[in-house]
């Protein structure tokens, strides 16, 4: 009962560890590359709500000076997981333009083909 | 003015760089890319130089971005170390530009060079960003920066196989810096701070956590794979294979020797008062993941065909020496890993720079194409003997000061295993570098082989530059050792 009483508190840590290990085990199971990145993706979103989630206080509300709130949440580490989600984001791009670029040259996105192709390149 | 900018040089080490970087691609013209890419690198080498210097007179800086002290801003603090590393990444990044213009212009499509060139000025300043940065969090963006830098110059390769290489280093380069900020996360969760410095003073306070080893656990795993630690190695061999020459030399000199440091920084300064080595048993993990570095992935080098990829094996089983030397925990240990990731910088990317030369004039570095070319290009296979030599370990070469401080230090420890791993991995690098000699020294060049000619000069100077200073290093090491101290004093400041 404590898990319920106590929303969100650990009950998201559970999502972030269950969504790590999706992402994690996509990454290495998958052979499609584009499945893989959006492995990685799942991965990455995972230690963003992990971040997000231990800035939160119980009762805080937003870091704004108003009359009537003396109890905020700390907002370091949202301001921090703005700045992985654009180093995610431009991740995702470039393996996505690789992607593109392994098409046009292999004619897949498959990984075992492309390792059969390339060994007997 | 001057005394403005002098103020200011820890923040024009990065910001330079990072400046230079769109102006490359505004001008669009190889040449003129090249020329402000050259231009940069040199100033920073200045910059860095003249801060060691600070550095070695009145101590360590201290510079707070943009005026906000820290905590709660972010510091730059260059002590010897980061002095040290940042002079390591400008010499080779000053190196390299000269050399990469014919190399370039021979390997890169013309309308690409002038990304190449922006791609290298974003490496530099990650680079450069990662050794001055005094900040967990920001050197993980500058790890980010640095990293899909490199990645992009990989693709560059002309075989399709860069392409895959640059996509599988991507994946595990993100995995890896990922781990990097899990462990970032923990540890802000139970100190509130990211400043590396009080990091190491509110650590202790909670050292019974569980979270903060969990946090060390992540961050090694996760530089671990930047770095390369075998079994965590799978992307390199590719990547250096299949990138330009170029972009090999200075990726081996510099991409995996910062995240070293990234790794004795966080092991040393900030877990330095945890007694990580003493309770968690770090060391003798390390210990043994070096060892199988040094000696798994040298006997792998002896069986690669293609030149480019023995080396870069070879690099790994030279991150085993220089994690066996994290792994000692004492001064002496970690100042002979310090000495053996400069002299290793310098060797690596001078051997490198030789392959360049004949990947020029033949157009290939598989061993069995470079027959006779000791005497077709005997300035640049002279180097790669000497490079070679280094590797080896021989005496007169910096290779061997750094191996002999290595041996005195596993004695000290009494590591039996580690020093017979040191000598058997030296066995097998005279293999490995025999059979390169072998070819291009004892066989003769096909009768029906094209005529080949010597490298032009702006490669040769470059690459005899870094050879030779490896072999003054090697006749002459007072210098490095005195700073190489310095700095392990420096990192390991916290446990003492």
């Amino acid at each position: 009962m404590d898990v319920i009483n106590g929303f969100p508190g650990l009950m998201n840590y559970w999502i972030v560890v269950f969504l790590m290990m999706t992402g994690f085990y996509i990454v290495i199971a998958q052979d499609n590359l584009v499945k893989k990145i959006v492995g990685l993706n799942i991965f990455q979103v995972s230690v963003f709500v992990f971040y997000i989630t231990m800035g939160k206080i119980k009762g805080g509300t937003a870091p704004i000076l108003a009359d009537g709130t003396e109890i905020y949440s700390n907002p370091l580490p949202h301001v921090l997981i703005l700045t992985a989600i654009v180093v995610g984001v431009a991740t995702t791009a470039l393996g996505l333009a690789f992607v593109v670029r392994i098409r046009d040259a292999f004619g897949t996105i498959e990984d075992d083909e492309i390792q059969a192709m390339e060994n007997e390149d | 003015m001057a005394a403005l900018v002098s103020s200011h040089l820890p923040a024009l080490q990065v910001v330079l760089a990072l400046l230079a970087a769109p102006v490359c691609l505004l001008l669009r013209r190889p040449n003129a890319s090249w020329a402000v890419a050259t231009a940069i690198t040199w100033t920073l080498l200045a910059v860095s130089i003249a801060l060691l210097e600070r550095v070695l007179q009145s101590g360590t800086i201290i510079y707070a971005l943009g005026g906000w002290p820290a905590p709660w801003g972010i510091e730059y603090r260059i002590d010897l170390a980061n002095a040290f590393m940042l002079v390591i990444v400008t010499v080779i990044g000053s190196a390299v530009m000269p050399y990469a213009r014919a190399s370039v212009e021979a390997e890169i499509p013309v309308e690409r060079i002038y990304l190449f060139y922006c791609m290298y000025l974003l490496n530099l300043a990650g680079l450069l960003g990662i050794a001055i940065t005094g900040d967990v969090f920001n050197l993980f963006v500058f790890l980010e920066i640095s990293s899909l830098s490199s990645y992009v110059m990989i693709s560059l390769g002309r075989e399709r196989s860069a392409l895959t290489a640059a996509y599988r280093y991507l994946i595990m380069g993100t995995i890896g810096a990922t781990f990097y900020i899990i462990g970032v996360g923990m540890m802000y969760m139970v100190s509130g701070s990211l400043n590396m410095a009080d990091l190491a003073s509110l650590l202790p306070d909670v050292g019974g956590s569980r979270t903060v080893m969990v946090a060390l656990a992540f961050i090694t795993v996760g530089l671990g794979l930047k770095l390369a630690l075998v079994p965590l190695h799978m992307w390199l061999p590719n990547a250096y294979t299949h990138a330009p020459s170029v972009v090999s030399v200075f990726l081996a000199g510099t991409g995996t020797k910062i995240a070293v440091y990234a790794m004795m920084r966080i092991i040393f300064t900030v877990y330095g008062g945890m007694g990580v080595f003493d309770d968690f048993g770090l060391g003798e993990m390390l210990m043994a993941l070096g060892i199988i570095a040094m000696i798994g992935a040298s006997a792998v080098a002896i069986y690669q065909d293609n030149a480019k990829r023995l080396l870069a094996y070879s690099s790994l089983a030279q991150i085993g020496y220089i994690v066996l030397g994290i792994s000692m925990a004492s001064v002496f240990g970690l100042a002979a890993g310090i000495v053996h990731l400069f002299n290793h910088a310098l060797i690596k990317a001078g051997l490198f720079m030789a392959l360049g030369c004949i990947f020029l004039r033949i157009g290939s570095v598989k061993i069995e194409d470079m027959k006779g070319l000791g005497k077709a290009m005997p300035v640049t296979m002279a180097a790669f003997v000497a490079g070679g030599f280094g590797l080896i370990g021989v005496p007169l070469t910096a290779g061997f000061i750094s191996k002999w401080y290595l041996l005195q230090a596993a004695i000290e420890k009494g590591w039996w295993l580690a020093i017979i791993a040191l000598l058997i991995s030296s066995l097998l690098a005279i293999i490995y570098v025999w059979r390169v000699v072998e070819a291009a020294y004892f066989q003769d060049r096909d009768k029906k082989a094209p005529a080949v000619s010597e490298a032009p000069v702006s490669m040769l100077v470059p690459m005899w530059v870094l050879i030779g200073a490896s072999i003054y290093f090697g006749i002459n090491a007072t210098m490095t050792m005195d700073v190489a101290i310095g700095a392990a004093e420096a990192l390991i400041g916290g446990i003492q």
